[in-house]
């Protein structure tokens, strides 16, 4: 157990590692550095030599090899660097900025999981009668259309409707929780919709089993079966994708606080590639790589706690 | 494996066909421009005339949203092209190399996947600029380490499979296997990976040209589009309808295509 707790830690910190090289190859050696985009302007009327120092004070006019031990340096003592747009230091605008994001991708995942369960429930509820058959064939046809939709468009489409059309929840004067619900529940629905695949996926492998046979021999209704003994087993794989859905909730927040104007992570980047402030940037995948790799590590440790029959390292066991 | 032609399934290609019509023979679709309006005809909502109705400089949306399939199909496309030209002698290299060749390879791709794929694609971006043919690219590159994991996968299995160990018992060279077995093999699953990334990709472009990194304005691309017509949406929904409605029947058309090379497996 603690070799094995070893090794995903190593493998944890080696890929954070890579994922941090790989962003500083991308950003900080391109042709033209942010410091000179931002300073060149003529109407700041700088002349050469300042713009020299400026880029000496943000350590940009050094090779790129040097430029890398000293990011690589100042990241592990935790600082973050400068946004080269503000003037902020990084670590301060990402603490401004989190909280939004947090609440956003808790309202959007709760949404999603609450949305693919009842979804799920409703199909193979449905598909145990003999008319209601073709609904479900019907609706279990829903998630492949659902994860095509383009969340922009979807949110456009919300704020149309709910706010201005139905006048249900207003879009500006909101703060906290109340913000991110809109934004939320419309992220939620694609989010919902590779989840609802895998589960409905496992739930039907379940469905086969021979001890559902067993049950049902026992006289217990179907609703009863689906709650206490198929959900239950059909749960903890989904939690394998996981990792994806973190990913698709980050792009989601990019897209949704643009269209919302929320000052969330999502925006900061977004505002960070039209401005080429490289900082930023890399602060945020440094801070997305982190928490891909905890939820990583969180449902492999999860899994094995809620189903006994997985193996620690994440294969299942024989029975 | 025998296929039977039923009207059922042609009635199921109905929705490729009219994807692929509408990205390679505009025309045949809509006579309008995509590009010339009519001033005097702005905004009017869906008649005979304009079917989808017309925009802020009186063209004709459904025009442009024919027209702007060509431009999302063949950015997916060539997306998807360039994470297989990355991925396919990555995965083989890591499916048939020695131990320590198939870790570097594999942690490399941990290391890909682990950033978010738009950042990734964001981060491309700033690098080479926006453009059409950036987007393509910047997309095709991130999304390229799901595929090289996958034909990892895929080739592993075939190898490891016994017609393989018998082929090699019957004297064929190491090149003879790979070029009559594993690639064959390998490419179904790969195909069928390919079409469902076009639709994660046709989603991922025009997210990106939503944000405005794509080709500039005159240009019929649906997230542009989505974007343009934001500001009209109380008073015309038609522009901003259309082409969203476009984009879910293209990535839903792709996984279909994506299902019908799966299922003979």
């Amino acid at each position: 157990m603690t070799r094995y707790l070893f090794t995903r830690t190593l493998h944890a910190i080696f890929v954070l590692w890579g994922a941090f090289t790989l962003s500083f190859i991308l950003l900080q050696v391109m042709p033209g550095d942010a410091v000179l985009v931002k300073f060149q302007d003529p109407e700041l009327g700088l002349n050469p030599q300042q713009i020299a120092d400026m880029r000496a004070t943000y350590g940009a006019d050094e090779s790129a090899i040097t430029q890398y031990i000293h990011v690589l340096g100042r990241t592990l003592h935790g600082n973050l660097g400068y946004s080269i747009e503000t003037g902020l230091p990084v670590g301060h605008m990402l603490q401004a900025a989190y909280p939004t994001t947090l609440r956003l991708a808790i309202i959007s995942f709760a949404g999603a999981i609450i949305l693919s369960i009842t979804f799920c429930t409703l199909a193979l509820l449905l598909s145990e009668h003999v008319t209601g058959r073709y609904i479900a064939s019907f609706i279990s046809a829903i998630p492949g259309i659902t994860s095509g939709i383009p969340v922009f468009w979807l949110e456009i489409v919300a704020i149309q409707l709910v706010s201005f059309h139905w006048k249900l929840i207003p879009v500006v004067g909101l703060s906290g929780w109340s913000a991110v619900f809109l934004p939320g529940l419309a992220l939620a629905i694609p989010i919902s919709a590779p989840l609802a695949q895998v589960f409905m996926t496992t739930a039907k492998r379940v469905q086969q089993l021979p001890f559902i046979d067993v049950l049902r021999a026992r006289g217990l209704s179907p609703f009863r079966i689906l709650c206490s003994h198929i959900i239950p087993n059909a749960f903890p794989p989904t939690l394998t994708v996981s990792g994806l859905v973190f990913g698709e909730i980050l792009a989601g927040a990019v897209v949704t606080e643009t269209v919302f104007g929320l000052d969330g992570l999502g925006q900061l980047a977004q505002q960070a590639v039209a401005s080429q402030d490289v900082a930023v940037l890399q602060a945020i995948i440094l801070i997305s790589v982190a928490g891909f790799i905890s939820i990583g590590l969180l449902s492999e440790f999860i899994q094995p706690l809620l189903d006994p029959r997985i193996g620690r390292n994440g294969q299942q066991r024989k029975y | 494996m025998p296929h039977h032609f039923t009207p059922l399934k042609l009635v199921a290609a109905l929705p490729v066909i009219l994807l692929g019509l509408a990205s390679l023979w505009p025309s045949l679709l809509c006579a309008q421009n995509p590009l010339t309006g009519f001033p005097a005809e702005y905004l009017s909502p869906p008649s005979i005339n304009h079917w989808f109705g017309t925009d802020q400089f009186g063209r004709d949306v459904l025009a442009r949203v024919v027209y702007g399939s060509f431009s999302t199909l063949s950015s997916a496309i060539l997306a998807v092209g360039i994470s297989l030209l990355w991925a396919i002698p990555a995965g083989l290299l890591a499916g048939l190399g020695s131990v320590h060749v198939e870790r570097a390879i594999l942690a490399c791709a941990d290391i890909v996947l682990s950033i978010p794929e738009i950042f990734l694609s964001l981060s491309i971006i700033t690098l080479i600029g926006p453009g059409a043919a950036h987007v393509a690219l910047a997309v095709g590159a991130s999304q390229a380490a799901g595929f090289v994991r996958m034909i990892h996968t895929e080739v592993a299995r075939i190898r490891a499979s016994e017609y393989i160990e018998s082929a090699a018992g019957m004297g064929a060279t190491f090149s003879q296997i790979i070029l009559r077995h594993v690639l064959p093999n390998s490419l179904n699953p790969a195909l069928a990976l390919a079409s469902l990334r076009l639709g994660t990709a046709i989603l991922a472009i025009s997210t990106i040209c939503f944000l405005g990194y794509g080709p500039p304005p005159p240009s019929p691309e649906w997230g542009l589009m989505i974007t343009e017509g934001r500001d009209y949406l109380s008073t015309a929904w038609w522009i901003t309808t259309f082409p969203g409605l476009a984009i879910i029947f293209a990535a839903w058309t792709t996984n279909l295509v994506s299902h019908a090379i799966r299922r003979p497996l």
